[in-house]
């Protein structure tokens, strides 16, 4: 019953308004120079960890796959420069501990010119295959979470699809890299949305920008039209700016009106959703057979004199990327920074610049002194609601907070749906006891998680 | 690069909004009432509410000590309590009793619980309250508002000596203004059924306490509070309107002997309990849902106690009742989790998608 059509929001409940800060948008997507030696982690995505390929001392061309995927949760990984490899050892990684990764010496006299490659006619390709496909090119999802894309458009037979969600919100201060890809390769987008709306099966698909981002829905409306899909199949449709209204579930309620079940995936409700940066990559590299060896990253924040969205080759050292881009020598000497991969809201810090661009770096944020000097003094809840006012999930994140304060990692999972949380951080945002109630959530949840165990 | 890598999860930015600066804009709130009271009750009212505010910051300050924190004077929070406290007193109430309930208010009503956020009660009802179980004289001896000589001296029970008994006001209230019965709108409505009118009220001209005279102030600096985001505009909507649904029902059913509602939104503390004391955000619930059952809950409880309690006012206990069922509000009314309730019948029906075009439906 559709009767109050009014009334009806096109968004979710409570969210929070961050400033956007996306200065980036107004510049094309430029292009980052081969670092020296690139070190490609052989898990980049959610999943078990490729296979190694080659050996120490091996020359390699670009787009060469280097590791193969280990069973069906996992992807390849793939030359991003011709060059020789020098090691498969321990290097660190973004989250902290070392992992086992490539490393290549690039040549530096090479034309990088994308060699392996395998092109074909995605048309005349069964859905299976395309999966396939998907899968042999390493492809995951580039919003940040990078789990194997090929996973995610793989649905049970039983489940039927109706709708492809495109999520092209962007909903994260500061990155752009999505907005740009919107704007510049359009079309390449709409080959993507055809063959993930053929691998799934879906009838319709529709892709959510933030109306924040109106250019970019005007030039996928033209793509739209330019390849024939305008007969409403695929629709584009601008959704309020709002964080986080790029999450899944989220945009699902934007645009449907439907609520995904608590504990459930889109899935169950016959959706499937994809983020625009992904399906746009996919749309460049199936035809083409290719390997994905680079992505658009957002390099950007107050630490950062050339501020930018650049496609990157994976592997790069975040050190080659800062140094390229300028970091702000303005205030060396009080030399404290903040390098956080990922948006300003969901994203992670790193203690390493040798740590390396991997497939699911949407960002890199450089905050100086200034930004994150700002004194933080804890107090107690004061209970004023505001965490309430802001969770998207609806939780209570004061009576959580107060439970994790305690110790009652088990009642905040048995009574206070602790489980439904994913971590977005409106509660620490808004929060003006400054309580780390989202650090709390994640200890919390990892001991659960641990005793399940 | 040799920098230093600050290392912290996410989310890198908030939103800016500190205890502090909540508690110095209710602080920024409160001063146009105050300042209002020592208009209308001269000399007296400005040094009862300095007396009771330090009364407050040195209780504060001596939990402090003891308990060793650091100083919390600078959260602005005993600040309110006292201002707050000063206002719900008669502008002429001795000054040693306002410092006794400022200090109980402070040790009674928060250093017990453990400070900031962790009271049950808003501090400075549990000082009124107090006091007014101590003093129940003295609490209810008023001074007329806008006498012609308020700023050349002090009311003479302000300064009794601590300990001592005030001396007898009514002599001096009436030389001090012709005609003063020293009754409030409330009792004159409750025991003699005459009732005020809002022109009275409106120009501050009643009976009543330091603060409580002023609707129209009271409401404006709730507004901007609200406007602010540093109040729940929920609660005094509630309130007010909880009591005068509850007042109008009472009117319909028996016009002679009850006032109508805009008597009991404008008469006695209600307004200024709806917007500032109710609204203290560590005693009421956070729930969306809760936060209406709890204000109107104050509201209804307010005029029950005004039109069958023994006492003439009640929105200090309506508010203390508030306060002590808040935690039980909140856990009752748990905001509805996304995707929980509907979730089987979503499974059920699913979403259909659009027809296409040219599609039979």
């Amino acid at each position: 019953m559709n009767f109050l059509p009014f009334f009806k929001q096109n968004t979710f409940a409570r969210g929070v308004h961050p400033d956007a800060q996306k200065s980036t948008a107004g510049s094309p997507i430029r292009r980052m120079p081969f670092a020296s030696r690139m070190i490609l982690p052989l898990v980049q995505h959610i999943g078990k960890p490729a296979v190694p390929l080659v050996r120490a001392g091996e020359e390699v061309v670009r787009g060469q796959p280097l590791a193969r995927a280990d069973g069906f949760l996992s992807v390849p990984i793939h030359a991003p420069a011709d060059g020789v490899i020098e090691a498969i050892e321990l290097k660190p990684s973004a989250r902290g501990p070392w992992v086992e990764s490539i490393v290549l010496r690039v040549y530096e006299g090479s034309t990088q010119e994308v060699r392996w490659a395998n092109p074909r006619d995605i048309d005349a390709m069964a859905p299976a295959e395309i999966l396939q496909a998907i899968q042999d090119s390493g492809m995951v999802g580039l919003g940040g979470a990078a789990f194997p894309s090929h996973a995610k458009l793989a649905v049970p037979a039983e489940t039927k699809i109706h709708t492809l969600v495109v999520n092209g919100c962007e909903c994260e201060p500061y990155l752009t890299c999505d907005h740009r890809l919107m704007l510049e390769y359009p079309e390449d987008l709409m080959t993507g949305i055809r063959l993930a709306m053929k691998a799934v099966g879906a009838e319709r698909a529709i892709i959510g920008v933030e109306d924040n981002k109106m250019d970019a829905v005007a030039a996928i409306q033209a793509a739209i039209e330019k390849v024939g899909l305008a007969d409403g199949r695929v629709t584009v449709q601008a959704v309020p700016t709002k964080y986080p209204q790029g999450a899944e579930k989220m945009l699902v309620k934007s645009l449907l009106g439907v609520e995904v079940p608590a504990g459930g995936l889109p899935m169950h409700i016959g959706v499937v959703v994809n983020n625009v940066g992904t399906l746009a990559l996919l749309g460049s590299l199936l035809p083409e057979g290719c390997g994905m060896t680079e992505r658009v990253v957002t390099v950007t924040g107050p630490g950062i004199r050339k501020p930018g969205d650049y496609w990157v080759p994976l592997g790069t050292p975040m050190r080659t990327v800062l140094k390229w881009a300028g970091v702000n020598n303005a205030n060396e000497d009080a030399g404290e920074r903040e390098i956080i991969l990922g948006g300003p809201m969901m994203g992670q810090a790193v203690a390493s610049l040798d740590v390396p661009v991997t497939k699911g770096v949407s960002g890199i944020l450089v905050f100086d002194k200034l930004r994150i000097e700002d004194d933080r003094k804890l107090w107690p809840c004061i209970k004023c609601g505001e965490c309430v006012k802001a969770c998207p999930m609806g939780l209570n994140p004061s009576m959580l907070g107060m439970l994790a304060g305690r110790r009652e990692y088990e009642e905040m999972g048995a009574h206070y749906h602790l489980g439904d949380c994913f971590e977005c951080g409106c509660c620490t945002y808004v929060c003006p006891s400054h309580i780390p109630l989202v650090q709390q959530f994640r200890v919390a949840k990892g001991i659960l998680r641990g005793k399940a165990t | 690069m040799t920098t230093r890598i600050e290392l912290r999860t996410s989310p890198h930015v908030v939103k800016g909004t500190s205890v502090e600066r909540i508690m110095f804009h209710v602080v920024l709130a409160l001063l146009p009432i105050a300042t209002f009271s020592v208009w209308q009750y001269g000399l007296s009212a400005l040094a009862l509410i300095v007396t009771v505010t330090l009364a407050c910051l040195g209780g504060e300050r001596l939990f402090n000590h003891l308990s060793g924190q650091q100083s919390t004077l600078s959260d602005w929070s005993a600040t309110i309590t006292g201002l707050l406290l000063a206002l719900t007193l008669p502008p002429a109430f001795p000054l040693w009793m306002g410092a006794v309930a400022g200090f109980a208010a402070i040790a009674l009503g928060k250093a017990l619980f453990g400070g900031i956020g962790y009271n049950v009660l808003n501090p400075a009802l549990v000082g009124r309250a107090f006091v007014q179980a101590a003093f129940p004289v003295a609490i209810t001896t008023w001074v007329p508002a806008f006498a012609p000589g308020r700023f050349g001296g002090f009311a003479p029970t302000t300064f009794t000596a601590p300990l001592m008994t005030p001396p007898d006001l009514s002599a001096w209230a009436k030389s001090a203004l012709d005609g003063f019965t020293g009754a409030t709108p409330l009792a004159r409505w409750k025991f003699d059924n005459v009732l005020a009118t809002p022109q009275d009220f409106l120009s501050g001209a009643v009976t009543a306490s330091a603060g409580e005279t002023s609707a129209i102030l009271i409401l404006l600096c709730g507004a901007y509070l609200a406007a602010r985001k540093f109040m729940d505009w929920r609660i005094p909507a509630a309130v007010l309107g909880g009591a005068a649904l509850t007042a109008l029902l009472f009117q319909m059913l028996d016009p002679a002997r009850y006032p109508d509602p805009l008597f009991v939104l404008l008469s006695g503390g209600l307004m200024l309990g709806a917007v500032f004391m109710a609204t203290d955000m560590a005693t009421s619930p956070v729930t969306p849902v809760g936060v209406w059952i709890y204000g109107a809950l104050i509201g209804v409880v307010t005029v029950m106690i005004r039109y069958f309690g023994g006492l003439t006012e009640g929105v200090m206990y309506a508010i203390l009742l508030g306060n002590a069922l808040a935690p039980l509000i909140d856990q009752v009314t748990q905001p509805r989790v996304f995707g929980e309730v509907k979730a089987k019948s979503v499974k059920a029906k699913s979403v259909r998608a659009k027809p296409l075009k040219g599609e039979k439906a």
